[in-house]
């Protein structure tokens, strides 16, 4: 029993970063319809300008989280005007592999800045690990659940009650009928990747204290997140979460009962299976829709 | 009548007269709201209008009928900005529309109810008219846009019971009246509609046409494309025959309705009945 809790807890811990990532994918392929395949790196310069901003430049964790959330949101607008908007044919296949290649580049960046060496951090909040039936519970987990649930309120909030929100949301449903209205779809486009690739660089500080952070680790946790996205069902946002714990859970659970090797393939296998008995994704399209 | 002083035209009816544009047919001297001249549409090396010259006056209610692939969505499209390669002109109110985006055009005063509505199914009704306000909400026109919102739910009181409903649950005529009423949020001047009437029942139809001249007799102008001839040219005043891209017939919608080849091609008479009437 201590073990399975042991397991949990880890699993909810990989399971929310899992989460905060896929909500990246589906906010922008709901509002774009596009899947932005760099989604990982911008986690990576998220953990990682997180260490620097903390280790190096001394800024207290809480401005300096701040300051990464939203430079990095900068960053995947600039990103989209520079590389997205400017394909003179935005046929999907182009653009998705525009976004692999803008992921090799900022893999490639992020080692000249960072180095090959993994980095390190302290927990936000320096206080023992607690002790809950005899597993042990970081409070820096604490912090990420408690952060990816409240990102995900947020965003539900964002789509249900704010004038912008409904009107990214139209541009997702059908993007010429939202124009004809009167909505500037290029700017919701803009804005859907500000706040997606700051949504990953939220995942990419908060698992700063607990991962030593590295120039490669965006790929695996992209497509990690991918893989938890489509678990949930792509565009749905509670679904995104649930994939992700889902996910999480699983995979600390396989580590932990059969093979440390079936971590990553945990992933893959479920992606797999969902892919072929469930392509819509374990939460039901039309709840999807309805979100 | 409202007419731009920023446009270079000036509100001035004796210069009006000198003007190019003079609509011989009708005696009055209106000067046209929307303006179209030598309209030519291109998809790629395709052109889809083939150089087309109307106009529609403030107040009137203007039918485009003619078969599929005529041009007649066409034009509407370059009218609304969303087909941005077209050459000629179009004025509204005096200003070019050339190079406007969808937004620029609905801020401009011109609305399009879609073919095909594309309403957004998944959010409720009262999201789909609020987001038609879109453009007015930016400028924080909120007492306005409420405004808007009561004049659409007393045009159509059944959505206002269906508010908090998924769009996507209405019947299609419901539908229908959610995208004219999501237009009207924007508080166009000039309301293009593309095909209101397709796959409608005949009464629904008829409920649609009506709601269409009760806008009019409340100072909206209607430019209406139209497969369902007959039901288009009943409420309307002008109507304008469109075949491959080219008007070949344009005339008040009584002349329309009565002529022969109009009556053959787009009313679905055929020839034992033009025996009968002519008997």
């Amino acid at each position: 029993m201590q073990e399975f809790l042991q397991y949990f807890f880890s699993g909810l811990t990989n399971g929310a970063i899992y989460g905060i990532i896929a909500l990246g994918f589906s906010m922008l392929y709901r509002s774009t319809d596009l899947i932005n395949f760099s989604h990982g790196e911008f986690v990576m310069i998220g953990a990682l300008s997180m260490v620097t901003l903390t280790m190096t430049l001394k800024i207290p964790v809480i401005w300096a989280f701040f300051i990464v959330v939203f430079g990095v949101g900068l960053l995947g607008m600039v990103f989209e005007r520079l590389a997205i908007r400017t394909v003179k044919r935005p046929e999907p296949i182009v653009l998705i592999i525009i976004t692999v290649g803008a992921s090799i580049f900022l893999r490639g960046a992020g080692m000249l800045v960072w180095g090959k060496n993994a980095q390190s951090m302290p927990p936000f909040t320096p206080h023992p690990p607690l002790d809950i039936a005899g597993a042990r519970l970081l409070v820096q987990s604490i912090w990420i659940l408690v952060i990816a649930i409240l990102i995900a309120a947020c965003l539900h909030l964002f789509y249900r009650r704010t004038l912008t929100g409904k009107a990214m949301y139209a541009c997702a449903i059908n993007k010429q009928a939202a124009w004809l209205v009167g909505i500037p779809s290029k700017m919701m486009i803009l804005l859907a990747f500000g706040l997606s690739t700051g949504m990953g660089a939220v995942a990419g500080a908060i698992i700063a204290p607990v991962t030593m952070p590295a120039y490669d680790m965006g790929a695996m946790l992209g497509l990690k997140g991918f893989c938890a996205a489509m678990l949930g069902g792509l565009g749905s946002l509670w679904g995104s979460l649930l994939g992700g714990f889902l996910l999480g859970v699983l995979e600390a659970m396989g580590v932990g009962f059969v093979s440390s090797g079936l971590k990553d393939a945990t992933a893959f296998l479920l992606l797999l299976l969902v892919l072929y008995f469930r392509p819509q994704g374990i939460i039901s399209a039309a709840s999807v829709k309805r979100f | 009548m409202k007419y731009r002083n920023d446009s270079g035209i000036n509100d001035n009816r004796a210069e009006k007269r000198v003007l190019p544009f003079t609509d011989n047919r009708q005696p009055d001297n209106i000067y046209p709201m929307l303006r179209i001249r030598n309209l030519k549409c291109f998809y790629g090396q395709i052109m889809a209008v083939k150089g087309i010259t109307l106009s529609v006056k403030e107040g009137e209610i203007i039918a485009l009928i003619g078969a599929n692939g005529s041009g007649k969505s066409t034009l509407m499209a370059s009218v609304s900005g969303l087909l941005p390669t077209w050459t000629g002109e179009i004025l509204f109110e005096g200003k070019n529309l050339k190079g406007m985006d969808p937004p620029a055009v609905v801020k401009s005063g011109i609305s399009l109810v879609p073919e095909g509505r594309l309403i957004f199914p998944p959010m409720s009704v009262y999201d789909n008219l609020v987001l038609g306000a879109y453009t007015r909400l930016r400028k924080k026109a909120r007492e306005d846009v409420q405004q808007a919102m009561e004049t659409v739910t007393a045009l159509f009181p059944i959505l206002k019971e269906r508010f908090s409903q998924p769009a996507g649950t209405l019947s299609g005529g419901e539908q229908q009246m959610l995208a004219i009423g999501r237009s009207l949020m924007a508080r166009p001047r000039l309301l293009l509609l593309d095909e209101p009437s397709m796959g409608l029942a005949p009464l629904v139809v008829e409920k649609i046409m009506d709601v269409l001249e009760l806008l009019r007799s409340q100072g909206l102008t209607i430019l209406l494309v139209e497969q369902n001839a007959r039901a288009a040219l009943t409420i309307a005043d002008r109507g304008y025959v469109f075949e491959t891209g080219s008007v070949v017939l344009e005339g008040s919608a009584d002349e329309l309705l009565a002529d022969t080849n109009v009556k053959r091609a787009y009313l679905g008479k055929d020839y034992e009945e033009f025996d009968d009437e002519n008997r």
